[in-house]
């Protein structure tokens, strides 16, 4: 159906790539993300200003200038805090890694306030219940918080991982073969744009398809034991 | 939910921490990788054309371990300063503009600007008024473009310059300004066909050379030997037959 | 002292620890910038500014226009017509604007009879192409956010609509869509914001929008982190004015729920 003049090998190394991304971006982004919104509800000011920081600037830039700026701009930093370390030479980070980091800090920026609005979702008296059992303020929040806050966050998390699975598109624009990269190739090798951006388009989708599967099955194990309740 | 995460967490440091530590015999190369016939990417994602070749030659030649890096255009320059790697050998034309920012070796082939466009259709450059012309963002053609050209025509600027020849062939544009070799090799290729250079080639004391960061003067010197030594030797001679059938030394 | 009271101090020291080390990286950082050719540059991106938001404000109008009925289609109970919009919405919330960006300029430029019709005018020049893919992206998904909202109006008012004899198109004006539109106000404001963002692809196909301009400028200066920076900050701006903006407008739509408390 599809001539992919011999760049069939590249789009499906392209596509894994763009797993992997998504994947290591979402492992980044979800640290981060609860981090934040820890930060966020805590009693401590500079914890509060760092998180509305991280996600208000995080959340008003485009993502391609994150992926650009943390590219271009980290090699700098990093080589000076590496020769404060007694390092003298020079680091850099790999696009892979420079994008997954960039897109594992939008990912959490926008993660932070759906953890936010999960851990407030948690019923306070369970969480005094806890509290009068003599649990610690750690305690309470592993066994009491955040089990609960997985259940509650998992469609907005969902939804953000879809966001974010298409986001991995931008990294091509440091040069990592991932998916759009791999059929820019070979749309230009080629001289067949269209063909190469529909096959693109479609495994995107095929993604997509895979990712809200995954979803309805995770959200039905998240919510055992509670839909009895409701019922 | 947590071993998922752990899993995640080693699915990445495994696939990529990769904090290259530079030592002094080895050589990263910066090149685009969309400008046939000079570097391009095969069906197995692997860097080809003259420039890789030069490159490869010029390595043997130092006995230096190289490894070839891709980079977009847009960011060839920054990537050198950011030390993503230590040369470019990317078709880069010597500059006085880009002398302000790099370094650069002698050059290793020489070029000139000529336009394009749709054969028979009577286009001249003085005729190109108010028409739409293409070229590559950030590349001499296209700063001749916006520099001396911007009143009278209008001017497109394109990421890659495979992707200004698209916009050429589907009527976007009326004319694309670039290399005279690397517009040569469209116009063989078969999407080139129905089209033909127009005007006279300029800029004709064009050298490309092979861009190093400011003051690594080492680096530039050896380079310079290098392709002195490829020259004397005939292995430039015979690289430049692969691709064109006259010297573009 | 037992380690699970202990934890949360150590989370705390390590917390400020890095907070420290990355603000003392990013003052270091920022302090060994040229400020000089941000300044230098300011006119140009300024006006790339300026189609950002000539673009955004323009795909966002008519996206809304493409979204209400397509929202109703969609919330429709025959298949027949919920069936292709929901298709639609799939589409084109399931790949990447890149992708539908790409596809729209350089795909369809090589496809004969449309280079033949009469929209290869249109299609010719890359804004229109940014505006075809960024409207049909963002009704998409406004489409997809009101759909949410119809479905979230109380049954009470739509019975209560029904009980006193309301035909279904009045109801549908009178009661459904205004209440909609209210509910739905925060998420459309984020699809509007994530519209901002990403109007930053059009500078992939010869637009100079800001981040075109930007990349332009860089191609003469060879300096992505200030140009980058600057462009940044621009965005940051337009993001935040227009948040506060619809903050304003959200507080005024919604002041009859607020007045009662």
């Amino acid at each position: 159906m599809f001539d992919l003049h011999g760049f069939g090998g590249q789009m499906a190394l392209g596509a894994l790539m763009t797993v992997q991304l998504a994947l290591g971006a979402l492992a980044v982004g979800l640290v981060l993300g609860l981090m934040g919104a820890v930060a966020k509800l805590s009693r401590d000011r500079l914890a509060r200003a760092v998180g509305r920081g991280y996600t208000t600037i995080v959340r008003g830039i485009p993502e391609l200038l994150v992926v650009l700026v943390i590219y271009f701009g980290s090699s700098g930093i990093l080589t000076t805090v590496a020769g404060w370390l007694g390092h003298d030479e020079f680091v850099e980070l790999s696009p892979y890694v420079a994008g997954i980091i960039a897109l594992g800090l939008t990912f959490g920026a926008y993660a932070t306030e759906v953890f936010r609005g999960a851990i407030l979702a948690v019923p306070i008296g369970q969480i005094e219940a806890a509290r009068a059992y003599g649990m610690g303020p750690w305690l309470t929040f592993r066994r009491i918080v955040l089990p609960q806050v997985w259940r509650i966050a998992l469609p907005g998390l969902a939804n953000l991982f879809l966001v974010l699975l298409k986001d991995t598109s931008l990294i091509s624009a440091i040069g990592l073969n991932e998916l759009l990269r791999a059929s820019y190739i070979g749309a230009q090798s080629s001289k067949d744009a269209f063909t190469f951006y529909t096959v693109a388009a479609l495994i995107y989708l095929a993604m997509t398809v895979v990712a809200e599967w995954g979803r309805a099955r995770l959200e039905k194990w998240s919510r055992r034991g509670i839909a009895r309740a409701r019922a | 939910m947590k071993r998922l995460i752990a899993a995640l967490a080693a699915v990445t440091v495994a696939a990529g921490l990769t904090v290259a530590a530079q030592a002094a015999d080895k050589i990263r190369i910066g090149t685009e990788g969309a400008y046939p016939p000079f570097n391009q990417i095969d069906k197995d994602g692997k860097v080809v054309g003259f420039d890789i070749d030069i490159a490869n030659a010029l390595c043997a030649q130092m006995k230096a371990e190289c490894t070839i890096v891709t980079q977009d255009w847009d960011g060839i320059i920054p990537g050198l300063l950011a030390r993503k790697y230590d040369a470019i050998i990317a078709s880069m034309s010597i500059t006085d503009e880009r002398k302000k920012a790099v370094d650069f070796t002698e050059r290793y082939y020489s070029n000139s600007l000529r336009y394009i466009g749709k054969k028979g259709a009577g286009l001249t450059v003085e005729g190109l008024k108010g028409k739409a012309v293409g070229a590559q963002r950030g590349t001499i053609a296209a700063l001749y473009l916006q520099d001396k050209m911007a009143s009278t025509v209008s001017v497109k600027l394109y990421d890659t310059q495979e992707n200004a020849y698209l916009d050429l062939a589907s009527g976007r544009l009326d004319a694309v300004l670039g290399d005279m070799l690397v517009n040569y090799e469209w116009l063989n290729s078969d999407a080139g066909q129905g089209f033909d250079f127009f005007g006279d080639a300029f800029n004709r004391n064009d050298e490309i050379g092979i861009a190093v960061r400011k003051g690594e003067d080492d680096l530039r010197m050896k380079f310079n030997a290098a392709i002195k030594a490829i020259v004397a030797d005939g292995t430039y001679a015979k690289i430049n037959a692969k691709y064109f059938p006259f010297s573009i030394y | 002292m037992d380690w699970e009271t202990l934890i949360p101090r150590i989370a705390k020291g390590v917390f400020y620890g890095v907070a420290l080390l990355l603000a003392a990286g990013i003052v270091y950082g920022l302090t060994r910038l040229d400020y000089g050719v941000m300044v230098a540059y300011l006119d140009d991106l300024g006006r790339g500014a300026l189609l950002t938001v000539e673009l955004v404000a323009i795909s966002v109008a008519v996206g809304f226009c493409i979204a209400v009925p397509t929202a109703l289609l969609r919330a429709s109970p025959r298949w027949w017509l919920s069936w292709p919009a929901y298709a639609y919405i799939f589409t084109f919330r399931g790949t990447p604007l890149l992708v539908q960006i790409f596809l729209v300029y350089y795909g369809l430029a090589q496809v004969d009879w449309v280079k033949d019709s009469f929209l290869w005018p249109y299609l010719r020049e890359a804004y229109w192409c940014a505006l075809i893919a960024f409207t049909l992206n963002t009704a998409a998904y406004t489409a997809e956010i009101f759909r949410g909202a119809i479905q979230a109006v109380p049954a009470g008012e739509i019975e209560a609509a029904k009980a006193i004899g309301m035909s279904k198109a009045l109801m549908l004006r009178r009661v459904v869509l205004p209440r909609a539109f209210r509910i739905c106000l925060p998420a459309y404001g984020n699809e509007i914001i994530l519209m901002i963002k990403g109007s930053a692809l059009a500078s992939t196909i010869t637009l100079l929008d800001l981040t075109g301009m930007a990349r332009t400028v860089i191609a003469r200066t060879y300096m992505p982190v200030e140009i980058f920076l600057a462009a940044g900050v621009i965005y940051f701006l337009l993001t935040f004015v227009f948040t506060r903006v619809f903050q304003r407008i959200e507080h005024r739509a919604n002041r009859y729920l607020t007045a009662a408390r």
